[in-house]
């Protein structure tokens, strides 16, 4: 049989079970996720940076929770706090916040030191110092711990499904209880591509948020940065 | 002003950085901080902005005792420039010029402007406004850091080794710079360097310090170069500064002598040496009367001369080396326009030396 033809049958695609709510779901569960984790880790990051008090606090951490099983998180969550969003979103905000808060740390800590005096030496209070000089120069970093936390999420997000919940990872769950393969795989076709479509949305997205002079390679000069001298002679420019 | 009183600063390892220094750095003057590595000249400049504290003693700029000065707000009036240039990588060179301003309030448009007249005043063309520091060489980097430290025209301006991280060419260029943007500006700069040569060049006054962070000598350059406090003073000033010293003595009273002069295509004179100078008589360069055998001067036999002795800014040092340089063994004086005056010999300088010594003054 056809291990396809299930994707691209346009009866599939719509209703409250189709392909498109399902996408809607999952990108909802995504999005939740990183604004939580975003909103908890860019502001613990950026602290722990800028003061350099609990950098080990960063690493244990991020090491620590990278290693905990999600699944058995989730299963586990659920027999506290029960079946419900709650669960698959603590799991995977937990997932989420390691690279993001990985990322910021970073991001901060490696600001030339010497960037960092001047702006203290020329009168910037700490909060400017760390809004105006630190985070743009982290930016980088943070939105890249964003993008591999997004790829994470996006892809585990289909563990929804296992406590009930929509999300891409229905096709998955429910293909696999009735054996239908052309339903699963459409199932993890469509979480691969999504991964794929929204990092390359992320990278646009860092593309115009990142100061030009972030990407400027040392000794290399703008092309339009010195435009050409104009014509000195007036009998030219009259012509 | 900026007035050490007493200031000693200890690290919490047990390190003592500086140990009880008292010293003026005059209003308008710069004040080079000189020594070998690790004696505490960077410990000292940053006590000034409070980038660090002293453990004990006070330091006052302009009369006031800035340990009751809001840090923030002190260094808002206190220009800062460092080796490293700390430009910001994110922010266009106009907008790193512009941040003082900004700090302290002015609109983007002004401040903006202000920069744009800062960054012409140190020598940077206008086009160079919206590149960002990675798309500079390191001499233009420490040009924008010496225009973002004046922006907001603070008196004051701490400069800890600036030019130490350029060539040798264009370091040389960024202090004459320096000399010129302070004669017209009139900053209090306290500049801190290893390099002794830059000392005497930039400094009016030169505080040499020792490991340990005691001051060892606080002098003009020119007493600094002829009467070295002691061994350590005398080792560390280093070779040759007798010749050196020559730079602070002036040539006022120099005695010029007579020198015979030529123009190209005039018959080549039997003496040895002949100068030959233009119609608005510089100098091109000396003839050689022996080996041209008699002909007309021509411009393809001109042996090239030494350095030139202006007069107008002159001092022993620039006369000897023309008496030195010049293939005639007569150094050729200029006026302002370039054009000759004379000759000088060697033997007039050391006798115009003695002369000077005898009148007192520190050589
Ligand atoms: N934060 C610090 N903690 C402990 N010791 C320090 C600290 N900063 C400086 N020191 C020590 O204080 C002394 C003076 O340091 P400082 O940086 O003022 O020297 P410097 O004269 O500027 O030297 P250099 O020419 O190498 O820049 C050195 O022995 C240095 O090791
Ligand atoms: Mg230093």
């Amino acid at each position: 049989m056809n291990y396809f033809g299930w994707l691209f049958d346009p009866a599939h695609w719509s209703g409250p079970q189709g392909i498109a709510a399902r996408l809607v779901e999952h990108l909802g569960y995504t999005a939740l996720t990183l604004l939580i984790a975003i909103a908890v880790a860019i502001p613990l990051g950026a602290w722990i940076g800028h003061s350099g008090r609990g950098g080990f606090l960063v690493v244990g951490s991020a090491n620590g929770l990278r290693a905990l099983p999600t699944l058995g998180l989730l299963v586990l969550l659920a027999g506290f706090i029960g079946i419900g969003l709650l669960g698959p979103l603590v799991a995977l905000v937990i997932l989420a916040i390691p690279p993001v808060l990985a990322g910021t740390y970073a991001g901060v800590r490696n600001v030339d030191p010497a960037v960092v005096d001047a702006a203290v030496g020329m009168g910037m209070r700490g909060r400017a110092v760390l809004l105006r000089v630190e985070l743009p120069n982290a930016l980088p970093l943070i939105i890249g711990g964003i993008r591999s936390a997004v790829l994470q999420v996006i892809s585990t997000a289909t563990i929804a499904a296992y406590v009930a919940l929509g999300g891409l990872g229905r096709f998955i769950i429910d293909g696999l209880a009735v054996r239908d393969y052309p339903q699963m795989i459409a199932g993890s076709i469509l979480v691969a591509l999504l991964a794929i479509v929204a990092d390359l949305v992320l990278a646009g997205l860092q593309k115009l948020l990142v100061s030009p002079g972030l990407r400027a390679v040392p000794g290399r000069r703008g092309p339009r940065a010195v435009p050409a001298p104009k014509t000195a002679d007036p009998a030219a420019r009259a012509a | 002003m900026i007035e050490f009183r007493a200031v000693t600063k200890r690290f919490p390892d047990g390190t003592t950085a500086v140990d009880r220094l008292d010293l003026v750095a005059g209003a308008g003057r710069i004040t080079v901080f000189v020594g070998p590595s690790g004696c505490g000249k960077t410990t000292s400049l940053r006590m000034v902005n409070r980038m660090i504290e002293p453990t004990s003693g006070s330091i006052l700029v302009d009369g006031t005792d800035i340990a009751s000065r809001d840090p923030a707000q002190l260094r808002r009036g206190i220009g800062y420039v460092i080796q490293q240039s700390g430009l910001f990588p994110h922010r266009t060179i106009v907008d790193n010029v512009a941040t003082v301003p900004m700090l302290l309030g002015w609109n983007k448009r002004r401040a903006r402007a202000r920069a744009v007249e800062l960054m012409e005043l140190v020598g940077l063309t206008p086009e160079l406004a919206k590149r960002y520091p990675a798309q500079l060489s390191g001499g233009q980097q420490q040009r924008v850091g010496v225009a973002r430290a004046l922006a907001a025209d603070p008196p004051v301006l701490l400069m800890d080794e600036p030019f130490s991280a350029v060539d040798p060419v264009v370091r040389t260029s960024l202090q004459d710079e320096l000399l010129r943007l302070q004669s017209e500006l009139g900053k209090t700069v306290v500049f801190v360097t290893h390099d002794i040569d830059e000392a005497v060049k930039l400094g009016d006054k030169v505080a040499v310090f020792r490991t340990g962070g005691v001051l060892a000598q606080y002098d003009e350059p020119g007493v600094l170069l002829s009467r070295p406090a002691d061994g350590f003073v005398d080792s560390f000033v280093g070779r040759d500064r007798g010749y050196r010293g020559l730079s602070f003595v002036s040539s006022d009273g120099l005695p010029i002598g007579e020198v015979v002069t030529v123009r190209v295509g005039q018959p080549g004179p039997a003496e040895v040496w002949t100068l030959v100078v233009d119609e608005e008589r510089r100098p091109l360069g000396w003839f050689d009367g022996r080996s041209a055998g008699g002909g007309p001067v021509d411009a393809d036999d001109l042996v090239p001369g030494g350095s030139l002795y202006d007069t107008g800014s002159g001092s022993l040092r620039a006369a000897l080396d023309a008496a030195l340089s010049s293939p005639s063994g007569r150094g050729v004086a200029v006026d302002d326009e370039g054009r000759v005056l004379g000759s000088i010999g060697a033997d007039d300088v050391l006798r115009a030396l003695a002369d000077a010594r005898r009148a007192g003054a520190a050589v």
